[in-house]
């Protein structure tokens, strides 16, 4: 239905702008056109899409709220909380469509069939308005075309219009990914307090069995504690920059200040496939080969290694961090201006003394910025983590045990089936919003040091 | 110059030795890893493009087959019960082994031996009642035992592969009965719990139809959202809030834009879960940043003489930018685009989260179908505990690999044919 609807309206669209064209070319006949006569149709075909489209997408939005309010309105006498008058109207929905295998009681047969009717209603409104919507533009914008009105500047207009929108389509992004994270995470804040998430020591959502449709308060208080979460996470990522700064920031040094070109060209794209190689590749490589290989030196000097421990996974991560710092430092270093090296070898000074007392000092801020995108980097990291690294979450700081992190229990939670509505769902998007908090904070510190290093050398 | 100094110098030349000398070693230990890492891959999963089979004797026995008919039809032969006469071909191996322990000859060759029996008859009728030699599968322990990457010589009882089975293996391997060909299968036909009959048919199409969606939806509204960004933009403070919302968005962790994709796309909107449309959406969102920034680049390139030239023609704003300037730019736009899909590609915890995780033995065939993807598929397997898998995992890893290089090449391609060089 919906589908006819919008390939209607989109098809009289095309119609329009050949009709308008045409009319162009018989309105020249007779008198001077004041724009090129395809911005004759482009005007008419605008019109006639985009209120009928709009008017579409809103109907579509609202409809389904406004029809659910109609139908409970028949149940509002009977004190039902939230959560029940949503179950009645999914079975109300499950009846109307067929597919409901319940006790039908009379009451929700009677609430099915006003479904039935209002939904039909609904439908046949949304067609009538439509086609009153096209109808009225249409004619509206054909009076202009007749008139010989000016054509290109609202034709410019609504253009300009078309791409504003577009550009919002980020903004809408970040609102959805707030929104959705907010909706899901207060729920989980309203069954466990925010302060056993953000202080407690033990996690361990699948103890929450939930009995007699509630979940047990004191069982919940115990189960969400995000410490070794967040200890976890900051534990691998400071394992995987322990490889990465060391390696990446000498790698940045020599290729900007010793490297020939011919180096230069060809080794840092090489490094750059690093990053390239899809995460996933990374995990299967920790938990194959560097996993085994940790455990077996552990082995050999006595110490006594788990074959998922943190520090495969750190390590693992690190290497494929390392071209996110040598490249970034790489930049900044170019970017330092030659009379400060020319200044510096003046006064006597070797390469490296150079390199270490003037141009580090001076790209140190760059430096800081790419570093923290790599920690930002590390800390959102997950399918190393999933694969290598142990999924129960231990509160230790001993590199060759497990650990789990933040991401890594997002994707315990939610794969396979969920049930939304569950707090073990919830925390998962609890566990995304504070992930999410501390990327972006990350992000945001080190995205204006970048900027305000690039301003003050360009 | 004294001795005092003569030394301070050489410990300062000495000095900067070393520092290059760091610099070298941290170089050539990100190269070394990269070099490790290839040979891994490459070492344990070519031998995932040879395919095992086993080639024994089948006669299309009439009685056993079941079949009345004098002549029979295409349909007599489809509805034949070939279990007798599959179970003869494998245990006609060995016909001094007891009835009872008959299970561990069926074990040596893949579980789908007996549809692979009744395939060979349909595809040639006239083998009815004749003794024929055919190829069959064989189970993905003798396939590794055929490759070497099973041990032989450890206890029997850890063993999957018995003694009794490797003496088989020995003797069909000495008469030129074990056959080692090309895996076209590993390519044709969807994943399977089966090491040896699992392929990558069902998890390429998923990821082919994911970039496919994560294009449509991205590239229109990415290069729209740059060209006014770029071009017609006031400077104002909401302006500088949409630019580093999309400056944020570009590092936010994707498996965030998997819940967006489970708490939005799913659960409000109601989209079929497991689905590459879904999965294409919630990558088109992650790419989103990266294409428009890539494009605004591109558009930034274009020098001012060229829009100044089309304005002096008396060319509108909207004119100059559309015809002048977004042409010029789409060479950098198109690279972009390819490298952001690129990345898009190789995303697996996203997929995850909105259930694309689920075990698909069918081959998709719109967007709207259940799917894997290649890196999920290669997650998935490796969970497996089948010494099988390794092995398709790493070739997994090599088909994806290759795609990912193919796509940076295009990208370089498109960039250094197309793109005009200004100055």
């Amino acid at each position: 239905m919906n589908l006819i609807l919008v390939t209607f309206i989109i098809l009289l669209a095309f119609t329009s702008y050949y009709f308008g064209r045409k009319k162009a070319l018989v309105i020249q006949s007779s008198q001077r056109l004041t724009a090129l006569p395809k911005f004759y149709g482009y005007y008419l075909a605008a019109w006639c899409a985009a209120p009928a489209l709009i008017i579409f997408a809103l109907w579509s939005v609202f409809e389904p709220s406004i029809v659910k309010t109609f139908i409970l309105q028949d149940y509002t006498d009977q004190n039902l909380t939230k959560n029940e008058l949503q179950l009645i109207y999914t079975k109300v929905k499950a009846l109307a469509a067929g597919t409901y295998t319940g006790n039908i009681t009379n009451f929700l047969d009677e609430s099915a069939n006003k479904y039935i009717q209002l939904k039909g209603i609904a439908n046949s409104a949304k067609v009538a308005i439509i086609l009153a919507i096209l109808i009225f533009s249409l004619s509206f914008a054909y009076r202009s075309v007749q008139k010989n009105d000016r054509m290109r500047e609202p034709v410019e207009i609504f253009l300009k219009w078309v791409l504003f929108v577009a550009s919002l389509g980020a903004v809408l992004v970040t609102i959805g990914i707030v929104f959705s994270l907010l909706f899901e995470a207060i729920r989980f804040f309203q069954a466990v307090k925010i302060f056993d998430f953000i202080f407690g020591t033990h996690w361990y959502p699948a103890k929450t069995f939930v009995r007699d449709g509630q979940p047990d308060p004191e069982l919940m208080k115990d189960a969400f504690g995000a410490v070794p979460l967040f200890a976890g996470t900051f534990f691998i990522a400071f394992i995987a920059m322990c490889v990465a700064i060391p390696i990446g920031l000498l790698s940045g040094i020599y290729l900007s200040e010793y490297a020939g070109r011919g180096v230069r060209k060809y080794a840092k794209p090489i490094i750059e496939i690093l990053a390239g190689i899809p995460t996933v590749v990374y995990g299967f490589f920790a938990a194959l080969t560097v996993g085994p290989f940790v455990k077996e030196i552990g082995n050999a000097m006595g110490l006594e290694v788990s074959a998922e421990s943190a520090l495969a996974a750190g390590a693992v991560m690190g290497v494929m961090i390392i071209p996110f710092i040598s490249s970034l430092s790489d930049d900044v270093m170019t970017a330092v201006p030659q009379n400060l090296r020319d200044g510096s070898y003046a006064m006597g000074a070797t390469k490296s003394e150079t390199v270490k007392k003037v141009i580090f000092p001076a790209a140190l801020p760059g430096i800081v910025g790419s570093i923290l995108l790599a920690v930002s980097r590390a800390i959102g990291e997950t399918m190393i983590v999933v694969m290598a690294s142990g999924l129960a979450a231990n509160l230790t700081m001993n590199p060759l045990e497990s650990t789990s992190t933040i991401t890594a229990q997002i994707v315990v939670i939610l794969i396979g089936d969920q049930q939304f509505g569950d707090p073990k769902t919830q925390s998962a998007f609890a566990l995304g919003i504070s992930l999410f908090i501390v990327t972006l904070f990350l992000n945001v510190i080190a995205l204006s040091v970048v900027k305000k290093y690039r301003e003050k050398y360009e | 110059m004294n001795s005092f100094k003569k030394n301070l110098l050489k410990k300062r030349y000495n000095a900067e030795r070393r520092f290059q000398w760091y610099g070298k070693i941290a170089i050539g230990l990100a190269l070394s890893f990269l070099a490790v890492f290839l040979f891994q891959i490459f070492s344990k999963g070519y031998s995932a493009f040879q395919k095992t089979w086993i080639v024994t004797e089948v006669h299309y026995d009439k009685e056993l087959l079941l079949i009345d008919a004098e002549s029979p039809s295409k349909d007599d032969l489809e509805n034949a019960d070939y279990y007798d006469v599959a179970y003869k071909a494998m245990t006609s191996l060995d016909p001094g082994l007891p009835e009872e322990e008959d299970r561990q000859l069926i074990q040596m060759v893949s579980y789908k031996y007996e549809a692979e029996v009744k395939d060979l008859l349909l595809k040639n009728p006239d083998y009815l009642g004749k003794i024929v030699p055919i190829k069959l599968t064989a189970s993905d322990d003798v396939d590794q035992v055929h490759k070497g990457n099973y041990p032989r010589d450890i206890p029997e009882e850890n063993r999957r592969v018995n003694d009794y089975q490797l003496q088989i293996y020995d003797m069909l391997n000495e008469r030129g009965d074990i056959l080692s060909e090309f895996n076209i299968s590993f390519f044709t036909s969807p994943d399977s719990r089966e090491a040896e009959l699992a392929g990558i048919a069902s998890s390429f199409m998923g990821t082919v139809f994911s970039i496919l969606v994560c294009l449509a939806f991205s590239f229109p509204v990415a290069v729209l959202a740059a060209i006014y960004l770029e071009e017609f933009a006031p400077k104002n403070k909401f302006t500088d809030f949409i630019e580093v919302n999309i400056n944020n968005l570009a590092a936010v962790p994707s498996i965030v834009f998997g819940l967006l994709g489970l708490g939005v796309l799913l659960a409000v909107f109601n989209l079929p879960r497991s689905t590459p449309l879904v999965g294409g959406i919630t990558l088109s969102l992650m790419t989103l940043p990266t294409i428009i920034i890539a494009a605004r680049a591109s558009l930034k390139a274009v020098p001012p003489s060229i829009r100044e030239a089309a304005l002096a023609m008396g060319a509108s704003n909207m004119q100059t930018t559309m015809h002048h300037t977004v042409p010029l730019s789409m060479p950098g736009t198109l690279s972009g685009t390819i490298i952001g899909l690129a990345q898009a590609l190789g995303e697996t915890a996203p997929l995850i989260l909105i259930g694309m995780v689920a075990f698909v033995n069918t081959i998709p065939g719109t967007p709207v179908d259940p799917a894997a993807s290649l890196p999920v598929q290669i997650y998935i397997w490796s969970e497996s505990a089948e010494r099988g898998f390794v092995e398709k995992v790493s070739a997994c890893i090599m088909v994806l690999l290759a795609f990912l290089i193919l796509m940076n090449l295009a990208a370089q391609i498109v960039r250094h044919k197309f793109e005009k060089k200004w100055s």
